[in-house]
């Protein structure tokens, strides 16, 4: 039976200057009758990168649309650099970046082009959106393949492109669903290690959803969502302390109560 | 925290509230979006255009010597079939515009797509908006192009028409696609949609004056006589048909009822300085309809209220 062995105390930092980049305390959502989630609070500082691990159904899709204001949330308080996101949405939403678990990306427009609506929907002006895209797509790795029709990318490139995308507004706390699902080992590497040079340079917040136990280093955060409810919330050694295992896919089939391994890779 | 990491000023890099200049951006790129993929998409274009042309060439040609329109405003002589038809095939144009535009909305909501809309930070009735307005502009070229190829079949309003009309198409087009929008919200699936091929597209073309005047249809059947003069569709027709001659609304002797006025609704009549009224039924219809089916869409892609949240979309429930 899966226990909670420790949980976040959400900050209380509100508005300008918080401390953290996201702030996730107490909430709680229905689909009619099932409950997804069931009081999760999480919190993402600056400068962190911060892993939320869970099988398929945990929650995580939808706790993302939650943050992310797809969906209301009813219970408890979600803030994005401290600005409540039902309260302040557009100052919230401002200041998030966010990769989905689909494909997002317009086939037929090129990469700068998609970059561009991205822009606008920012309410980014045409001239500096040029600028932008140039920077975000040299950051990916991409410049040279602006004026190429999204179609002709393969999935690793694309994914390199929803990257850029989410920066293009220059974001503090960038949220990315599942993003190597369906990538090769050499894409999955490139986009994890863009993302942490993110997190190091910049100074962003990232939440990181995934059910790959392999995409975790020894010095991220980890957020463990099972069934709706947050398991443990912490540093990857505290999670071995706390379980006795010597590694992360034990400590996590342990907590979990699962031993299906097929689902957790 | 890693305290070692440079930090940036987040929050210096945007304000708490949108300006203008950022609206208007955002604006242009959601309408500018909506176009370009247009003009990509030729096929699309091509069959828009295919559809209400052979209604033009083939079905009014066929029609023409079966079908007697008596003199109604807005003409002025016996009209041709084609050209009684010729409002109704631009209704058509627009109709069909707007619920290809509600099938890719679902699409995107599957695909995942529409959450980037969603999550820009606007007030989400702007952003439907905005949508909205982007697809209405691809109707309106449509509508256009037509225009311009039924000229060569003899199709010649006059030329102030080809103005007058805009306002007309854009209005039209903004009830067809508010409704449009209403119904993505509350199609689950992509699957759904042929049921609203079969219960919205077809009974709104077919039950309204697109192809025959309101009073024909009343001599051959009462009851679809009623419909049709509730349909929507009828007085987005009306209205394109009365603009395409400079006109708004009938212009009716005030000695006549309204049946034999030949006015679809007991009707919003203004007096005129001539002492005739001015029939404004098909603006106001149009303009109210806009109104209720935008504001219910809104209430239904709104987090807050709305349907959508409470059954898993948009993205279908993929809940991970």
């Amino acid at each position: 039976m899966a226990t909670v062995l420790t949980q976040d105390a959400a900050g209380a930092a509100i508005g300008d200057g918080a401390a953290e980049a996201l702030v996730v305390n107490g909430v709680s959502h229905r689909f009619g009758e099932k409950q997804v989630l069931d009081n999760v609070s999480v919190t993402v500082d600056r400068g962190a990168f911060t892993v939320l691990l869970g099988l398929n159904g945990a929650g995580k899709s939808t706790l993302f649309a939650l943050i992310t204001r797809l969906y209301d949330n009813v219970s408890g308080e979600i803030r994005i650099l401290g600005h409540d996101v039902r309260r302040k949405p557009t100052a919230a939403l401002q200041r998030l970046g966010v990769v989905f678990q689909s494909r997002t990306l317009d086939s037929d427009l090129t990469l700068e082009q998609n970059l561009f609506y991205h822009a606008a929907l920012h309410g980014i002006r045409k001239s500096e959106a040029k600028k932008r895209a140039v920077e975000a797509l040299t950051t990916v790795g991409l410049q040279d393949r602006a004026h190429e029709k999204v179609r002709n990318l393969s999935g690793g490139q694309a994914r390199r492109v929803e990257i850029a995308r989410s920066l293009l507004h220059r974001p503090g706390l960038l949220l990315l669903d599942e993003a190597t699902v369906g990538l090769d080992i050499g894409s999955r590497e490139s986009v994890l290690s863009i993302v942490r040079g993110l997190v190091h340079r910049e100074g962003m917040g990232v939440l990181w959803a995934t059910h790959l136990i392999d995409e975790i280093a020894p010095t991220d955060r980890v957020v463990v969502l099972h069934k709706g409810r947050i398991l443990y919330s912490g540093s990857v050694p505290g999670l071995l302390d706390a379980t006795g295992k010597t590694n992360v896919r034990e400590a996590f089939r342990t907590m979990t109560g699962t031993n299906d391994t097929a689902e957790a890779a | 925290m890693n305290v070692d990491t440079p930090m940036r000023s987040f929050e210096a890099e945007a304000p708490h509230r949108q300006g203008l200049g950022a609206y208007m951006a955002c604006f242009r790129g959601i309408v500018w979006r909506e176009v370009l993929r247009f003009l990509y998409q030729r096929e699309r274009f091509f069959s828009a255009l295919v559809r209400p042309l052979v209604w033009l060439f083939i079905f009014a040609a066929g029609f023409r010597q079966v079908l007697g329109v008596s003199i109604i405003p807005p003409y002025t002589t016996y009209v041709l079939y084609e050209t009684f038809i010729t409002p109704g095939l631009i209704g058509m144009i627009l109709l069909f515009n707007a619920m290809q535009s509600s099938l890719s909305m679902v699409y995107d909501r599957e695909t995942g797509a529409m959450r980037t809309l969603l999550v820009a930070p606007f007030p989400r009735s702007f952003l439907l908006l905005s949508k909205l307005i982007g697809g209405v502009a691809v109707a309106v070229l449509q509508a256009y192009t037509f225009l311009a190829v039924a000229y060569f079949w003899d199709i010649t309003p006059p030329w102030q028409g080809y103005i007058t009309v805009l306002p007309a198409l854009i209005l039209s087009g903004l009830m067809l696609g508010a409704l449009a929008l209403l119904m993505s919200s509350l199609i689950r699936q992509l699957e759904n949609f042929a049921g609203v091929m079969n219960f919205v597209i077809f009974p709104m073309f077919f039950a309204s004056s697109a192809l025959y005047p309101l009073w024909r249809i009343r001599e051959g059947s009462p009851f679809l006589y009623e419909l049709a003069r509730f349909n929507p569709f009828t007085h987005a027709v009306e209205l394109i048909r009365f603009a395409l001659y400079g006109e708004v609304g009938a212009k009716i002797d005030p000695t006549m009822t309204p049946v034999e006025a030949g006015i679809s609704l007991d009707g919003v009549l203004i007096p005129l300085a001539s002492g005739e009224l001015l029939d404004l039924t098909h603006l106001v219809v149009v303009v109210g309809c806009t109104l209720l089916f935008l504001g219910a869409a809104v209430y239904a892609y709104n987090p807050s209220k709305g349907l959508i949240g409470r059954r898993g979309g948009p993205g279908g429930g993929n809940a991970g």
